[in-house]
């Protein structure tokens, strides 16, 4: 296994399924010439073409429009946003082609189509460039969302993503792209969409977390096994759809449940996992489920408030302490 | 301290309760969790433990006497205090709203009488004796709950349960009414399951709610009310016993008392087969590859041994899980579905028929069903079950293939939906691509309530737990 970077991890995923299905192709803002925003799409120019490493205008209804038609006609687009806040000017190309042509046409029409780029709050990028973009699309069906927290499996799950018929939501993240860790070379590995993995095991509260919540509540976990609080942390991994067995199983074990969140908390992911908790673990929960999100404002530049409005350690430690009656 | 001792509610349909047996006397000196009595209820015989410490100071209901439950049938105090206050009001407390516990007016009907009592006049309205120490205790003994914040929520639970003599009785306006145990669920499901009684617990979470650490206290601070199995005196396979016919007795008939157990037997079956329309499906199982499954089980070491019946209990709780509308109750105007295979087992008993349930048989492997099945029945025998291992079925299996039956069929225990009976494991002549050929064969009887289910969800049902059994490796995963 090489160590490499939550970057290298995704480039080599490119890498790999375009080897692998010529079908497979890369369009976005500069992910050739430049080598991408990020460096995601580093040498792909120079080692594909540019018949498959496609500059566009800055136009992101157009060119995810563009993608969807490819994969109606049977090619697997990968379109990067060059962070998420901008997919929100294709959103009418997602929702309302992408997820849909297949259930419209009768299953005429799949589209083995990939959205990915960065999102999520980063460093002091203000309110329009630190949000949870998640929330835009994890309701809508037909999409599959997936949040990936490590290189390994940034590297497995867009493998998968590639190699899936149907829309698929990969949003990464500016603040891991230098996230170094262990990633299988085997060109095979991949890692299914829809299941969640157990990050720590614990007995006392599962802690449910994803991307940088869940960097921070490996920190947490650790301080709180000092106060004598065992901390089982369950990473999602995709969002849609949800491997509820996996979050429930571990709740039926621990009794208590706490659901990090790095967005405003309204009807966000920690509302839905908080739900499922409810309705399939009631009777085996000592304490209600409690949610640490995101403060419900947009995200201030000044660094001091940015600190405010995420979710601190601080406010995790607490919430995970107060289930546990301690 | 005085500590009250009443009459446990050990069962949902526990009204009354008869004293069996004082183990300790009047002037014994007690210490918590010692057994103190034996309890006949409805269904098993439970003893019961003490909750304070101190003296046997009296015996307020004699061996053999019945009480509602909720009344008072003894007091453990110390030697010097003064009880006479609790014996006075524990019978007469007309509408005093001190002690809910207490507040149960005079029934003449009670057959074991309480000591002459002081006028009602006499008894002091606030409570002269201390209070519970703060762990609470297991369901048989009530102590004095003299804590401010809980006393409501303690009085309202001894009395919402004990039936409608002592909610009638409780004054206009007391808190009984609307007040409930704060507790989480996952608190309650384990009280239930150990027969802890949430309602004398200090509740150690937000806003007095009782967590699961508070009755995991409640539990460590003594065993729960049913003792160790004792070795069950249980006959062994009937091995040709000698065939002897008892000599004619000079009296032309006897009359029988009914025991508890009979009674109730007696009560409650008209309530299913008279007003839930039973309908049945039959079907016959090839047992052979589950007999020889079970053959190879059963060589293996140190694995529990595994009966014909363990095995029809996995097939039934994984099709359970298939069939829903199966596995189902009629509440009002409601299916309820259960999404658990909690098994009732009918274990016939010398005086009649008891009940016990497998819990949650539709995620546990076999062996473990094999084990605790076994220890169920045993317990059952031996009259050690607790109260809370009698109540939760959501389907009853009743096996009667020991006693060489070809199949019969059997009467639904409310609230379930249906019930399963098993007859023998036989070896027949059978057809096998078209040649005759010995097999071993099974026949198992599904009674449905007709009100929840119809005649093919049933027939479904049987399919597959014949399938199951038919191939039973499945059972295995």
């Amino acid at each position: 296994m090489a160590i490499m970077t939550y970057r290298e991890a995704l480039n080599q995923a490119l890498r790999e399924e375009m080897d692998r299905d010529p079908r497979v192709f890369v369009m976005g803002e500069e992910v050739g010439l430049y080598d991408g925003a990020y460096k995601v799409t580093q040498g792909l120019l120079k080692a594909y073409g540019d018949k498959r490493i496609i500059d566009t205008p800055i136009c992101e209804s157009g060119f995810t429009g563009i993608g969807v038609g490819a994969a109606m006609l049977g090619l697997r687009p990968v379109i990067e946003m060059m962070t998420f806040n901008f997919s929100i000017l294709a959103l009418d190309q997602i929702v309302n082609s992408a997820a849909k042509m297949c259930y419209m046409s009768g299953g005429q029409y799949p589209i083995p189509l990939v959205v990915r780029g960065p999102g999520g709050p980063a460093a002091q990028l203000a309110a329009q460039h630190s949000q949870s973009m998640e929330t835009y699309f994890y309701h809508v069906p037909g999409l599959k969302v997936v949040r990936p927290t490590t290189p390994a499996d940034a590297k497995g799950l867009l493998k998968s993503a590639i190699r899936d018929d149907n829309p698929v939501i990969f949003i990464e993240a500016e603040t891991l792209y230098a996230v170094k860790g262990e990633v299988p070379d085997d060109p095979d590995f991949t890692i299914p969409l829809g299941k969640a993995i157990i990050r720590r095991e614990g007995t006392d509260v599962t802690v449910i977390a994803y991307m940088g919540m869940m960097y921070r509540a490996m920190e947490v976990a650790e301080e709180l096994a000092k106060e004598g609080i065992s901390c089982e942390l369950v990473d999602p991994r995709t969002l849609r759809p949800m491997d509820t067995d996996t979050i429930v199983s571990s709740v039926r074990k621990t009794h208590r449940a706490v659901v990090l969140e790095a967005g405003a908390g309204f009807a966000g992911m920690g509302s839905e996992i908080a739900s499922e908790i409810a309705e399939e673990a009631f009777d085996d929960l000592d304490a209600p489920v409690e949610r640490v999100t995101g403060e419900n404002a947009p995200m201030p530049y000044a660094k001091n408030l940015e600190r405010l409005k995420t979710p601190s350690k601080e406010k995790i430690a607490d919430a995970i302490r107060k289930v546990c009656y301690r | 301290m005085i500590t009250k001792v009443v009459m446990p509610k050990l069962s949902d349909a526990m009204e009354t309760g008869k004293v069996i047996k004082w183990i300790k006397h009047e002037g014994d000196s007690i210490k918590g969790g010692d057994i103190i009595a034996e309890i006949e209820t409805d269904k098993a015989n439970v003893e019961i433990e003490a909750f304070g410490a101190g003296v046997l100071r009296k015996v307020v209901v004699d061996e053999g006497g019945e009480v509602p439950v909720g009344d008072l049938i003894a007091v453990i105090a110390e030697p010097a205090e003064n009880i006479d206050p609790v014996l006075a009001a524990a019978p007469k407390a007309p509408a005093a709203p001190a002690p809910a516990v207490t507040a149960a007016p005079p029934d003449p009907a009670k057959p074991a009488a309480v000591p002459s009592a002081s006028a009602p006049g006499a008894v002091p309205s606030t409570e002269t004796y201390k209070s519970a120490p703060e762990t609470g205790k297991v369901v048989p003994m009530t102590p004095e709950s003299g804590r401010p914040q809980l006393a409501p929520a303690a009085a309202a639970a001894a009395a919402a349960p004990t039936g409608p003599r002592l909610v009638a009785s409780a004054p206009a306006g007391a808190p009984a009414a609307g007040a409930r145990v704060k507790a989480s669920p996952l608190a309650k499901k384990i009280a239930a399951q150990s027969g802890v009684d949430l309602a004398g617990l200090h509740g150690s979470g937000p806003g007095g709610r009782i967590v699961r650490r508070d009755v995991e206290d409640a539990l460590a601070a003594g065993p729960a009310p049913a003792g160790a199995a004792a070795p069950a005196a249980r006959a062994a396979a009937p091995a040709r016993a000698p065939f002897v016919v008892p000599a004619r007795t000079d009296a032309e008939y006897e009359d029988v008392p009914l025991t508890a157990m009979r009674a109730t037997i007696a009560k409650r079956m008209p309530l299913s087969k008279g007003p839930v329309p039973h309908f049945y499906v039959t079907s016959e199982v090839a047992m052979d590859r589950a007999g020889e499954l079970r053959a190879e089980l059963n060589a293996l070491d140190g694995s529990p041994k595994v009966s014909v019946n363990d095995l029809v209990i996995r097939a039934c709780a994984l099709a359970l899980m298939r069939h829903p509308g199966v596995n189902a109750s009629l509440q009002g105007q409601a299916v309820r579905m259960h999404h658990r295979a909690h098994i009732g087992l009918a274990v016939a008993l010398d005086a009649g028929l008891i009940t016990p349930v497998l819990r949650d048989c539709d995620v546990k492997p076999l062996v473990q069903i094999a084990a605790e099945a076994r220890d169920l029945a045993d317990r059952a025998r031996a009259g050690k079950l607790r109260a809370s291992e009698l109540s939760g079925a959501t389907f009853t299996i009743s096996n009667l293939g020991m006693l060489d039956v070809e199949e019969f069929s059997a009467i639904i225990n409310p609230p379930e939906g249906a019930i399963l009976a098993v007859g023998s494991m036989l070896e027949k002549a059978v057809v096998v691509d078209g040649a005759l050929a010995v097999g071993r064969r099974m026949k198992m009887t599904i009674s449905c309530d007709h009100r929840v289910m119809d005649g093919a969800m049933g027939a479904r049902f049987l399919q597959d737990v014949k399938r199951l059994l038919e191939e039973p490796l499945r059972l295995l995963v």
